[in-house]
């Protein structure tokens, strides 16, 4: 064979690109669309109320994610300080999930129940007034700004759609949860729930 | 995984492999010189033309050496779908491995610890050392590296315990956390501005700073109705329920008039996390003896 018959015909030349770079793909990524192990959610685990949900919102829009990870590798030196390693079925509610791929804080997986509700707000007010060390930024907007609740039901809707098993009575009251919440009350709750599922380090 | 998807990736994985393989064979020229550079492509651009040479020998047969690591790596590793690999490894196995070494080498450090009485253990130096450790990993966040506290955050150096200073009750603190919660006006929860006021002014009175003796008398009866429950009538507290001792100088959350006014309006809501899920017991008895030791 000659690379001339590869090179002088473009129509095998894409379907060979595609077929070669579609190999990792194929492998890789579509049979865990098909896992049970990567869809079905571990015992215990609950969609998101609505609170958190939009906890979990304003968590994605102040960047929490960009130097916050929210995922325990299963190595000793991450489940002495985080806790059980995470596993694929902690996630299947999360759209999209926020594993996030950079530490320059730690690990969230499990901070859920880890500090008081009074710490997080503290933390998330001035973080050097609790961690002097800290290069976190404070995030003061969060505890004078409301909750914005008319899109709650919809999202909601839009994640009932994607297998996420609420309600219609969930969606129905979501609105009314979270109006007049102050935004940190949301972010707190979301944090507070993260990784409690699997509570047991050993 | 179901065995279409094991075959599915098998064959698409082994078949990339020898896919490679035979790209590199069935497209390589002749070797049998290094140094034949005559031959062109055969086309002409403006007077340019290509060599066409062969591959490297070295080139060639490092390619197919990452060939024969890939299908040595399969066979050793799960790569093939259900296949588990020759040395049956898994990320999970290896952590495992990892807790039992480190187990083997700190566990007996904790262990000798573990059972000996916290008033004992903290007359114990390298027992404290290690506590220091602990406390700095598990306890400075919120309670800082002095372990002097902060606003909302318990000072452990000193003799005001919100539920108890001693060894049974730090320790129970430590494994099962503490739900602090003071409702918002005590049991009073008609409590008008004026009344609040006037309690305020009463607790302030304990340690002689009312701004106004004629409220603060008022208070009195105030306190009674809304405060007695929990700080009892000597408003000393009482640390079955993690009410603080009003009387001392010691303040969870400020002791000015505004703060105080503060917590009589809104109440405070507060939780200390348990511990026992996170530290073995054997580290918790340590931390237990360092906290201890930190006011004794």
């Amino acid at each position: 064979m000659k690379h001339e018959i590869v090179e002088k015909n473009l129509g095998l030349m894409i379907i060979l690109i595609i077929l070669t770079i579609s190999g990792g793909f194929l492998v890789e990524v579509l049979p865990l669309f098909f896992l049970k192990q990567t869809n079905e959610p571990i015992e215990g685990l609950e969609p998101y109320s609505a609170l958190e949900l939009e906890g979990r919102d304003i968590y994605i829009r102040e960047g929490c994610h960009v130097c916050h990870t929210q995922q325990i590798r299963p190595f000793r030196a991450e489940t002495e300080r985080y806790g059980h390693y995470s596993v694929a079925g902690e996630f299947v509610y999360d759209r999209p999930f926020l594993w996030g791929s950079k530490r320059t804080g730690p690990d969230l997986a499990r901070v859920g129940g880890r500090y008081s509700d009074a710490w997080q707000r503290q933390h998330l007010y001035d973080p050097r007034s609790v961690v002097p060390e800290s290069n976190m930024p404070a995030f003061p907007w969060l505890f004078e700004d409301r909750v914005d609740h008319t899109q709650t039901a919809a999202k909601l809707e839009t994640l009932q759609t994607l297998g996420v098993p609420y309600t219609d009575e969930q969606i129905a009251n979501a609105a009314e949860q979270v109006k007049g919440k102050f935004e940190i009350e949301a972010l707190v709750a979301y944090l507070q729930q993260l990784g409690t599922v699997i509570s047991e380090k050993r | 995984m179901s065995t279409f998807w094991s075959i599915w990736i098998s064959v698409i994985v082994l078949g990339t492999v020898f896919g490679c393989v035979w790209l590199l064979w069935a497209t390589r020229k002749s070797q049998t010189t290094d140094t034949e550079t005559d031959r062109t492509m055969g086309h002409s651009f403006d007077g340019i033309e290509e060599y066409d040479n062969p591959l490297p020998k070295w080139w060639f047969y490092l390619f197919m050496a990452t060939c024969v690591f890939a299908l040595g790596y399969l066979a050793l590793y799960p790569g093939l779908g259900n296949f588990k690999g020759l040395l049956g490894w898994t990320s999970q196995n290896q952590w495992e491995q990892e807790v039992q070494q480190a187990e083997a080498r700190y566990g007996e450090l904790y262990a000798q610890y573990g059972s000996t009485p916290v008033e004992e253990l903290a007359k114990i130096e390298d027992a404290l050392k290690m506590g220091q450790r602990l406390f700095a990993n598990n306890c400075a966040v919120c309670h800082g590296s002095a372990a002097r506290g902060a606003i909302g955050f318990p000072n452990l150096t000193d003799d005001a315990w919100l539920y108890g200073g001693t060894p049974q009750d730090i320790l129970h603190t430590l494994n099962n956390g503490r739900q602090g919660n003071m409702p918002a006006k005590g049991t009073m929860p008609g409590m008008t501005n004026e009344q609040v006021d006037q309690v305020v002014n009463y607790v302030l009175s304990f340690s002689g700073r009312a701004r106004d003796e004629a409220a603060a008398e008022a208070g009195k009866q105030v306190f009674a109705q809304a405060c007695v429950a929990c700080h009892g009538a000597d408003a000393k507290g009482n640390q079955a329920v993690g009410a603080p001792n009003l009387t001392d100088d010691a303040w969870l959350y400020g002791s000015t008039y505004d703060w105080i006014r503060e917590t009589v309006l809104h109440g405070r809501q507060n939780q200390m996390p348990a511990q026992s899920e996170r530290l073995s017991q054997d580290q918790i008895q340590i931390l237990a003896a360092y906290v201890y030791s930190l006011s004794n």
